[in-house]
């Protein structure tokens, strides 16, 4: 890593100008990307008989937090959902991915290279092809309408992509590494429990946040599968809007609370993000 | 303590096949070395010993026990390996500690032999470190003393000093050759490095393609290499060969290079006359190669013609390359020697020492 920064500074150097160059367009699409952001919060902030069309744009006459107040009564108990939802969702599929990972990169079996892109096709499947089925068989197992039938699904669905990431983080580090370990008497569990697993931190972080997020956000599967009382909060969100009038300002005050937590993750946890996403220069 | 036996072992990867009908017998308390240029399968066969593959054909014994079905950790052997393969999250101790605790050995026993591998091994300040905050000499030690605190039958090495620079690999040599003294246990090392084997070793086995080539003391390895390939390999510089024919004139044997014909001292002419009109190859090592005016008096020295190409000053003696014909060989001469680039001299054999091969199956004539 270091080296190939200093590397790139020098490379840069006498070019000075043109990094500079660089950045107008970089500013612009960020400003650009961040234009939905700031009407959210501005609509967010003003009152009822502020929002129109027309004062998109303009800044709220004054900082008020009661449609934040409002919304957040609104949305409490389903954002409670989301997170009894999203945290086990995120953690199980996460280790299931780590341990796919270990056994496809470090204990190779028979037939390993045909599973590892089976698993792989499940993130190529559009997921509005198998709602109907979906529907069907989470009906009869009986976990149609509830939070860990949500659960199940998003895990399921979070194998490939976490499998992925744990292989190739998992095919960065020596092999002889478990080897040391089988020979000094671990066997495949504990291995991965005192060897592999200690060292996989930076791969967890991001998959966590991936999963988090993903979960999260998802709007689809939600809807699909979860009965009013147990919506996560992007359900609760879409049908916050009254059928005839459509409180703006409180709407846009719950879009914000609702994308919160997954920009509280990313704040906090980033730094280990982009590290984890560098993680096959790891060294010992 | 134990014997290891290899019986007609084979290991292949699919088509290719790593280890051919490898037959060695290592005696307890060996220090046993299995050295061969880089893919000649030496690592695979102490993978097979270790466990860490499969047998394809034949059978590994510890001591009388069939091992090709035990699992690594019930065979009672340690490993070192090349890249040291330290846990990176574990302090030195815990790394030293990891084989006992998975075994469930009392506190103070893993605390007791940790320590005493620690201060045999000088480690004893680094015991809180962990891996990353050592030097590679530092890791090296960690990685024996891993292997050490479990008291195995057998320590396998795979290539541990390749990753050390020169002055260090000279010093854990010495410090190798130390610990198995002290451990009186059976040691089994790969390397490609003959000056390794050589130094360390009480039996060197020499394997390339898959094949043991010759299994004996680094001594009778250096003076009586069974073929071409052992002679080429063991010695630095390398022996020097020459493509020759044996030819007879008036009840002498003389190996002819077409440059340079050189007689067979009479002792031995009768074991070369049957080869007579064979093609053969001459080796004779750098060391046997003499400046005329600083040839030891006691030598059958033979005189042969030879233009100076290179020199280089070791200090303790000067490496010359020579060209004569189509030939160019090395000599290890006496450093006073006033030969300089682009002389014409009269260099001197000592035919006290050499080797003759067979041109064709590459086995040595003797």
């Amino acid at each position: 890593m270091t080296t190939t920064t200093s590397s790139l500074k020098i490379r840069f150097r006498p070019r000075l100008k043109w990094k500079y160059l660089l950045y107008i367009p970089l500013v612009f699409l960020a400003i650009f990307y961040l234009l939905p952001m700031y009407v959210m919060l501005a609509t967010g902030f003003k009152g009822f008989e502020e929002v129109s069309l027309q004062t998109m744009w303009n800044l709220p006459s004054g900082i008020r937090f009661d449609n934040f107040a409002e919304a957040l009564d609104k949305l409490s108990p389903y954002l409670l959902n989301s997170l009894n939802m999203v945290i086990p969702a995120a953690v199980i599929s996460s280790f299931v991915g780590s341990i796919n990972g270990y056994v496809l990169s470090k204990w190779k079996f028979p037939g390993a290279d045909i599973i590892f892109p089976l698993l792989l096709f499940g993130m190529f499947i559009p997921y509005q092809s198998i709602l109907i089925p979906l529907v069907e068989f989470m009906k009869t197992i009986h976990m149609y309408g509830g939070l860990s039938g949500l659960v199940l699904v998003h895990v399921i669905y979070g194998i490939p992509i976490t499998t992925l990431t744990f292989r190739n983080y998992y095919a960065a580090i020596p092999t002889g590494l478990v080897e040391a370990a089988r020979i000094d008497g671990a066997n495949l569990l504990k291995t991965y429990w005192y060897i592999i697993l200690p060292i996989s931190i930076p791969a967890f972080v991001v998959v966590l946040i991936w999963q988090f997020t993903s979960a999260w956000n998802d709007f689809l599967f939600a809807v699909v599968l979860t009965g009013s009382q147990n919506w996560p909060i992007t359900v609760a969100l879409n049908n916050m809007a009254g059928s005839q009038i459509i409180a703006w300002n409180v709407q846009m005050a719950g879009s914000f609370i609702t994308a919160l937590p997954t920009l509280f993750i990313y704040i906090v946890l980033g730094q280990y993000f982009l590290r984890g996403l560098m993680a096959g220069s790891l060294k010992g | 303590m134990a014997s290891v036996t290899y019986e007609n072992v084979t290991k292949k990867f699919g088509e290719t096949v790593a280890v051919n009908d490898l037959n060695i017998k290592i005696e307890d308390k060996e220090f046993l070395v299995l050295v061969g240029p880089s893919g000649c399968g030496k690592t695979t066969a102490l993978r097979l010993l270790a466990g860490l593959e499969e047998i394809t054909a034949g059978q590994i014994m510890i001591d009388d026990r069939i091992v090709n079905d035990i699992a690594p950790k019930d065979r009672d052997i340690a490993m070192v390996f090349q890249s040291y393969a330290l846990y990176p999250h574990l302090s030195v101790f815990e790394n030293m500690a990891f084989g006992l605790r998975l075994r469930r050995f009392a506190k103070d026993e893993i605390n007791r032999r940790v320590n005493d591998a620690a201060e045999m091994l000088g480690i004893q300040d680094l015991l809180d470190r962990k891996p990353r905050q050592l030097s590679g000499g530092q890791r090296q030690r960690v990685a024996v003393g891993r292997a050490i605190v479990r008291e195995p039958k057998v320590f396998l090495f795979d290539e541990p000093l390749s990753n050390l620079d020169a002055k260090l690999r000279v010093q854990m040599r010495a410090e190798l050759t130390k610990h198995h003294q002290r451990l009186q246990t059976t040691f089994v090392y790969v390397t490609h490095d003959q000056t390794e084997a050589m130094t360390m070793a009480s039996r060197i086995a020499v394997i390339t393609k898959g094949e043991l080539q010759q299994l004996d003391t680094p001594q009778v390895l250096y003076d009586l290499p069974n073929n071409l390939f052992v002679a080429g390999f063991i010695g630095s510089p390398s022996m020097n060969f020459f493509p020759a024919k044996l030819k007879k004139d008036a009840g002498k044997v003389y190996v002819d290079t077409g440059d340079f014909a050189i007689p067979i001292p009479d002792s031995r002419t009768d074991t070369f006359a049957p080869h007579v009109d064979k093609n053969v190859v001459f080796g004779i090592r750098p060391e046997n190669i003499h400046d005329s005016a600083f040839t030891p008096p006691s030598v059958t020295a033979e005189k042969v013609a030879a233009k100076v190409d290179i020199t280089e000053l070791m200090g303790n003696e000067i490496n010359i390359f020579f060209v004569s014909g189509k030939n160019t060989f090395i000599g290890r001469v006496d450093p006073r020697s006033k030969m300089s680039v682009g002389d014409q001299v009269q260099i001197v054999f000592n035919m006290d020492n050499f080797h003759v091969f067979d041109a064709e199956t590459e086995q040595a004539i003797r």
